[in-house]
């Protein structure tokens, strides 16, 4: 297959993977921003959803003040920001147009559609009901997208190329996300557990569609390191590192039987995933949460290029 | 032009209908409005469902337009499309066989036929290709020649195309459309099929691939990108032959070979369908700022290494002051009579010629001798008087740039339009495949109509539409019970 139609189908699930992953910063700043600071504290949710889009440097290049305005604003429709979620949806839209025929036409039509849906709405002035319906939209089409390419897509290079990309994506937005809340909910001062980040937690459990399975898999209340762990080593969970690894290493792995070569994105991508089954997680929360997400997010980044560097170009 | 008589390729809707199309107008007056409409609009949502657009350039807001598809369908005989196939064979033969002469010894020059400053002027000869001798000797591999037909005995070409003719796509997708949408009439008439171009097209170029691919040739469709007006039918055309679809920055040339870059490294490339125009193939040969092609893929193709389909440089044969030849070309090269007219041409070089030109613009048809598209034309009749008169300085200008033709009465045909069915005027371009082993056509082609009333522009990116265009197959059929029972008996 072309080198060029894999990096479009690689990057096409990117970029759906992180309109999604946006709407769900967005969904869970609103959510927290509605809350007295009695509940939620003191910290401000817009600048932290800055934080975990990774774009705080351009957003004060481009605004003032991170509230509700301007980072929802810059998150979906930013004109300065080449990862709003209307470029993602763009950018997604034009690499599939790209690869029209490496994909279904079932995936086609939910990117067309979605496309169309933009071009029709005018985001500028978004009240709390628009919002949350938009945020509901945009999670909508990357469920359809995921589900369309689960159940029309042949299992050949084409769907492996689609998978990479989705798992480095949402490995990488469970990890931001982990490591900046981590950062915010635990104020110096705070003692782990206390009650004010009850909901702090919650919402960050929300924000991966997994408040209700976490209750399914721990039968006590919501524990800070439980949150941690359940985000990076329980396979159960299909936003933990862990399964995003397991997944890539098993798609790197039929990737090199097809073509009958391996090379640095299977080392890497063992070598992480062999990390993550061998983590130690009692010493994790304790001390170094931080400084591990810092390596894993490196590493996911490294596994990206390598993907790019042995097959895309 | 009015007071002629406009022939109807039906025979006309108020009279009997000829007999091929007895019973496809005998559906439509029995058909109920409602049904009609229930019909059209399943075709509309057909090509919106399967993405099949074009750009037209210079218009922001219809980037991917629909080409409107008219349900009525253009019908010809078994008989007139057997005359018609050995016209545009004998045409296309000497087409590749006058495009290798220009580029070769010019025999056709020495015998005073075709002037040699119309072929060293024309800005599509390449220099170039006096040094590379395509695999099997033949330039123009797709051709594309538009007729249009005046009477039912009189159909004439209007145009050559042999550099990169589009709207094959059409021909397959309207097909598709009208099986969906008139099964009965299928069930009823023999309708030739269409669904084999793919197929005949891959064996065509692999057939002209070099010498020094391997038995198993690969063939690549060679598209400038998603922003082509015609994008739709590369990704179609490459999905329906089941080869790569590539872009310029997909390809690379080493050692005087072609690869393309795949998930399993560097893939040798043997035949090229390309669809971008010869001056943006290669940086190093043609236009040093385009990002379209690959550098180094004239050095490959003059080693003998790659394939082009179109030839370099075919444009030398497909303009409108070599179409003034052709009868003559045709003549010279076959050494027979030409089956398919021309369409009576001055050639606004010529000074008696320009002058009666001039004389007679208003009831002529001026074209640029270069242009395509329906663009950089005039239409006598249509025109007002101050449009006439600043065509008639350009012509003064530069003459050797334009030729002129009577305005043909094009046959029409009728299309649902607002006000119900409606004759509007309709031309065909049947596709014409030169491999080293055959020439191969199928059997129709694309029927473009003018859908404003009394045009006589079918360009899509002037407001024309599309219709199916159905060959009867009216050979003798053995008796059913007879067919039958061999069946049985095998």
């Amino acid at each position: 297959m072309l080198a060029r139609t894999a990096d479009n189908l690689f990057w096409l699930s990117r970029y759906v993977e992180r309109a999604e992953s946006l709407a769900r910063i967005l969904d869970v700043a609103l959510r927290l921003a509605t809350l007295p600071s009695a509940y939620a504290g003191t910290s401000n949710e817009w600048e932290s959803a800055i934080d975990i889009a990774m774009c705080r440097q351009l957003f004060f290049e481009n605004n003032e003040v991170a509230d509700q305005a301007s980072v929802t604003q810059f998150l979906i429709d930013g004109p300065n920001n080449p990862s709003s979620i209307r470029r993602c949806i763009e950018i997604a839209r034009h690499n599939a147009r790209a690869v029209r025929t490496a994909i279904t036409t079932e995936m086609w039509e939910i990117l067309n559609d979605a496309w169309g849906e933009l071009q029709r709405q005018k985001f500028k002035s978004f009240t709390g009901k628009d919002l949350s319906r938009f945020l509901a939209f945009v999670k909508e089409v990357s469920l359809r997208f995921d589900g369309a390419a689960y159940r029309t897509m042949l299992r050949t290079d084409h769907y492996w190329f689609q998978r990479l990309g989705m798992f480095v994506e949402r490995a990488d937005n469970t990890a931001r996300l982990l490591d900046v809340k981590y950062h915010v909910v635990l104020p110096q001062t705070e003692s782990v557990g206390g009650g004010l980040d009850y909901f702090q937690w919650s919402a960050l459990l929300r924000a991966v569609s997994s408040l209700n399975s976490y209750h399914l898999i721990y039968r006590g209340g919501i524990r800070p390191w439980l949150v941690a762990e359940f985000l990076v080593r329980r396979s159960e969970q299909p936003r933990s590192l862990i399964f995003a690894y397991e997944n890539l290493n098993r798609v790197l792995d039929l990737l090199s039987e097809q073509y009958g070569r391996q090379g640095p994105s299977q080392r890497l991508v063992r070598k992480t995933y062999a990390g993550l089954q061998n983590l130690d997680g009692d010493t994790l929360f304790q001390s170094g949460l931080h400084e591990f997400l810092t390596q894993f997010i490196a590493d996911n980044s490294q596994l990206g290029l390598a993907i790019s560097e042995q097959y895309l170009q | 032009m009015s007071e002629r008589v406009i022939f109807d390729e039906t025979g006309g809707l108020d009279t009997e209908p000829r007999p091929i199309y007895r019973e496809a107008v005998a559906w439509f007056r029995e058909a109920s409005p409602e049904l009609i409409a229930s019909r059209k609009a399943e075709a509309e949502a057909f090509f919106r469902r399967i993405g099949i657009t074009f750009a037209v350039y210079g218009d922001e807001a219809g980037a991917e337009r629909i080409i409107p598809f008219d349900i009525f369908p253009r019908i010809l005989s078994g008989d007139e499309w057997a005359r018609l196939s050995v016209g545009l064979e004998q045409r296309v033969k000497a087409l590749n066989a006058f495009i290798g002469d220009v580029y070769g010894a010019r025999e056709i020059v020495k015998a005073g036929v075709v002037p040699e400053d119309l072929i060293l002027s024309n800005p599509a000869f390449r220099p170039e290709m006096t040094r590379i001798k395509p695999a099997a000797g033949l330039y123009t591999h797709i051709a594309g020649i538009d007729l249009v037909r005046t009477g039912p005995d009189d159909f004439f070409v209007l145009e050559d195309n042999a550099r990169t003719p589009s709207g094959v796509s059409y021909m397959m997708e309207n097909r598709e459309a009208m099986l969906r949408l008139f099964p009965e009439l299928f069930a009823r008439l023999r309708i030739k099929p269409v669904d084999q171009y793919p197929d005949e097209l891959l064996t065509t170029l692999r057939s002209l691939a070099p010498a020094t691919a391997s038995r198993e040739p690969t063939v690549v469709v060679l598209t400038p990108g998603p922003f082509n007006s015609a994008y739709y039918e590369h990704t179609f055309l490459a999905d329906r032959m089941g080869v790569e679809l590539v872009e310029g920055r997909d390809l690379f040339v080493r050692s005087n070979v072609v690869y393309m870059r795949t998930t399993e490294g560097p893939q040798r490339v043997d035949v090229i369908y390309r669809r971008i125009d010869d001056e943006f193939l290669d940086p190093l040969t043609f236009r040093p700022d385009s990002a379209l092609g690959v550098a180094g893929l004239m050095s490959a193709y003059k080693a003998g290494n790659v394939t082009l389909s179109n030839a370099v440089g075919t444009g030398v044969a497909d303009d409108k002051a070599v179409y003034s030849y052709m009868p003559e070309i045709v003549k010279f090269y076959t050494g027979e009579e030409p089956k398919l007219a021309n369409v009576p041409t001055w050639r606004c070089r010529e000074p008696d010629a320009l002058g009666h030109v001039l004389a007679n613009i208003k009831d002529l048809v001026v074209k640029e001798v270069n242009g395509s598209g329906g663009y950089g034309m005039l239409v006598g009749p249509h025109a007002t008087k101050a449009q006439r008169e600043a065509f008639a300085a350009k012509v003064r200008a530069n003459p050797a740039n334009y030729i002129a033709q009577p305005t043909l009465a094009l046959s029409t045909s009728p299309c649902f339009v607002e006000s119900g069915l409606a004759p509007r005027h309709v031309d065909l371009r049947p596709f014409v495949l030169s491999g080293s082993d055959k020439v191969r056509i199928v059997p129709g082609g694309l029927t473009r109509v003018a859908l404003k009333e009394g045009s006589l522009v079918v360009n899509s990116s002037q407001g024309g539409g599309t219709k199916d265009t159905w060959v009867i197959d009216d050979a003798p059929s053995p008796p059913k019970g007879q067919k039958q029972s061999q069946r049985q008996m095998s």
